[in-house]
């Protein structure tokens, strides 16, 4: 498996556009068919892209992205091609060119939140054809050479930034000091297995005592492992199934060696994605255990009457939807009952849910660094909502999202704290509990 | 044989046999692709519901999406159901449906299907403008699209082209329509016919697999529709 997902990264030292378009074709199947096939060119999808919206670029329809795609499956796979070819009908191929134009297209400027998919009236989800579309400009070497290089370091040492067990063990013991609790590791035969990102143990390691605080509440036995503890998996941004089969197997092998009966996947929405949607058929087999988001958790334990919250945040606090938990994963409630248990004011955004906009820099884009101010860029319609709020502070249920979102804030020279649900509901605990 | 007579017999059975034909093998094209069995546990399983659901719901923009100056969404509305007017609702189409099928319903008022006519007509020189004027739109289209445009627009025009009299309603199905506009108005029926298994119209069909996978998918996840 490492050595298919290293040929994969290989590609971009010679890359190949009739690779690619192989990969483009093997991609196409029934299903994405039916959607490239249907398309009517309205161009609706462009007035629901935030990167459209933003530039006015007409190449940001976001069916347009998906041109070498829909190019290479007329050549040679749709119906009719062989007759499109003897008659000289058929599109180009596509060439390396187009490609290296098009990478810019497939990757800085799509987060793959979505939003293009609910408009389409043809129903052809857009946000599905782009990933698959990846896959083949990773086979052929043409995807942006940063996820290629976070793709390597995360086959090398677990994680896209090279964060390895010492540092996480660092962190687990730091949080141990701070709440005086014990952070389980390894611990064969745990209810929970808990992996977390990297954007986590680094920027957020406050979300280990929340957690930490939150079992012990709940009483429920939970571990995290010394080896396949990275949620994130840039082989799903990059678009590479081969790598993200290597990677999500890691916490397979972390899930069945310590025995676990489920896997909790952190606040990350592609981190969500990778384990929960797309795993069993990287891996082609079904799991032996549940995977569960944490805010899905939380909520249980909360309705379950495991976890008490008492006293609320009286601020007035506004929920961000990431993209892949919620438009993309069909968590809207949970996190939307948990701060109404938390939050005393809370505010929806307008459009928020289905018409919510990406903070910008999920489906890899916050890794892609030449893909920066486009990010920044796009991030003003996610201002617009934010700021038609009021809100005092934002909550939300990704690393990457919070991550991106203080960038961006920071940018635009706004002043509004970013927090997560998970340390909200933490913090809002009965307090016995929290004193252990 | 004179033309009426070609555009009513032979080219009228050929242009059908095209159009099931065609249709049935870009269909079965796809359906040969196959699908992969999606292995990831399902939040529901209710995946029929989720594709009609798909099916259905997209016929309306979310009220999250609508909003003041997408006059291509509306423009599209009031194309599509004055052609629905147009082919089901006027008399001699009705009867050209008859002989064909021996279904017949009843017609809606002249004047209904004449306002239709007129105001479908211009309804399709607004979306060919908006696809030449909106520079995604321009961007996004090619000679399918145009083709297509002009191929649903032909028998639009022919047709308002061989109304020359009322069609008086009960009248027997003889032709009281000038022979040659009337062949003209066939053909160009017929070449929409022959057109649409090909190109862009085939969405008339494509839309609801489409719609469907995309609905079942989602609903598979349990995420927004």
């Amino acid at each position: 498996m490492m050595e298919r997902a290293r040929t994969v990264l290989d590609s971009r030292k010679a890359p190949d556009a009739r690779t690619a378009a192989r990969e483009f074709v093997a991609q196409a199947g029934r299903d994405a068919a039916f959607q490239l096939e249907a398309c009517v060119n309205c161009g609706q999808c462009a007035d629901a892209c935030h990167f459209h919206r933003v530039t006015g670029n007409p190449r940001h329809a976001p069916i347009y992205k998906l041109r070498p795609m829909l190019k290479a499956y007329q050549r040679e796979a749709a119906p009719f091609s062989s007759l499109r070819k003897a008659l000289g009908l058929a599109p180009p191929e596509v060439t390396a060119a187009e490609l290296r134009e098009w990478s810019e297209l497939l990757y800085d400027s799509c987060n793959l939140c979505g939003r293009c998919t609910l408009v389409c009236p043809m129903g052809i989800d857009i946000a599905g054809l782009v990933r698959l579309a990846r896959e083949g400009m990773a086979a052929g070497g043409f995807a942006p050479a940063d996820l290629y290089k976070a793709a390597e370091k995360a086959l090398d040492t677990g994680s896209p930034i090279g964060v390895r067990w010492p540092a996480l063990k660092r962190q687990i013991e730091l949080q141990e000091q701070e709440t005086g609790l014990h952070v389980p590791v390894d611990a064969e035969g745990a209810e929970y297995l808990v992996v977390l990102t990297s954007i986590e143990i680094m920027g957020f390691p406050e979300c280990i005592g929340a957690l930490a605080r939150i079992f012990r509440q709940a009483g429920a036995s939970w571990t995290i492992p010394s080896a396949g503890f990275e949620a994130t998996n840039v082989g799903v941004q990059m678009g590479s199934r081969e790598v993200a089969a290597a990677l999500l197997s890691r916490i397979v092998d972390a899930a069945e060696r310590l025995k676990v009966k489920t896997v909790i996947s952190p606040e990350c929405g592609h981190a969500y994605s990778a384990l929960r949607w797309e795993g069993p058929n990287l891996l082609g087999r079904c799991y032996g255990f549940e995977v569960v988001q944490i805010t899905e958790l939380l909520d249980r334990f909360v309705r379950e009457g495991r976890l008490r919250l008492r006293g609320k945040d009286a601020r007035r606090l506004t929920f961000h939807d990431p993209c892949q938990l919620v438009r993309r994963g069909g968590l809207t409630e949970a996190p939307r009952r948990l701060m109404d248990g938390v939050s005393a004011n809370p505010v929806e955004m307008p459009g928020s849910g289905a018409a919510s906009f990406c903070c910008g820099g999920g489906g890899g884009v916050s890794a892609i660094h030449r893909a920066e101010g486009l990010r920044f860029a796009a991030f003003e319609c996610k201002k617009q909502q934010i700021e038609a709020t009021g809100a005092e502070a934002l909550v939300t249920a990704c690393s990457n999202c919070r991550n991106v979102l203080e960038e961006a804030i920071e940018h635009y020279g706004m002043s509004l704290p970013v927090l997560g649900l998970t340390e909200l509901v933490a913090q809002y605990l009965e307090p016995e509990a929290r004193a252990g | 044989m004179e033309l009426l007579a070609v555009a009513r017999g032979p080219a009228l059975w050929a242009s059908l046999a095209v159009l099931v034909a065609g249709s049935l093998w870009r269909v079965a094209g796809i359906l040969q692709l196959g699908a992969k069995t999606d292995l990831s546990e399902p939040r529901s399983t209710r995946l029929l519901a989720g594709a009609m659901r798909g099916i259905f719901a997209r016929m309306i923009p979310r009220r999250e999406f609508r909003h003041r100056g997408q006059l291509g969404v509306w423009n599209g509305y009031v194309y599509h159901l004055g052609l629905a007017v147009i082919v089901f609702g006027y008399l001699p189409h009705i009867h050209f449906v008859e002989r064909l099928t021996e279904l017949a319903w009843s017609p809606l008022p002249d004047a209904v299907v004449y306002l239709s006519v007129g105001l479908t007509f211009v309804s399709l020189f607004i979306a060919l403008m908006e696809r030449l004027t909106d520079p995604v739109r321009r961007l996004l289209s090619g000679f399918d699209d145009y083709f297509s445009w002009f191929v649903v627009v032909l028998p639009l025009a022919t047709g308002m082209i061989a109304i020359h009299q009322a069609y008086a309603p009960g009248a027997a199905p003889a032709p009281p329509l000038d022979p040659l506009p009337l062949a003209m108005h066939l053909l160009s029926v017929e070449l929409l016919f022959l057109w649409l298994p090909f190109g862009k119209l085939a969405h008339a069909f494509l839309v609801f697999a489409s719609r469907g996978v995309t609905g079942a998918a989602l609903a598979r996840k349990g995420a927004i529709l």
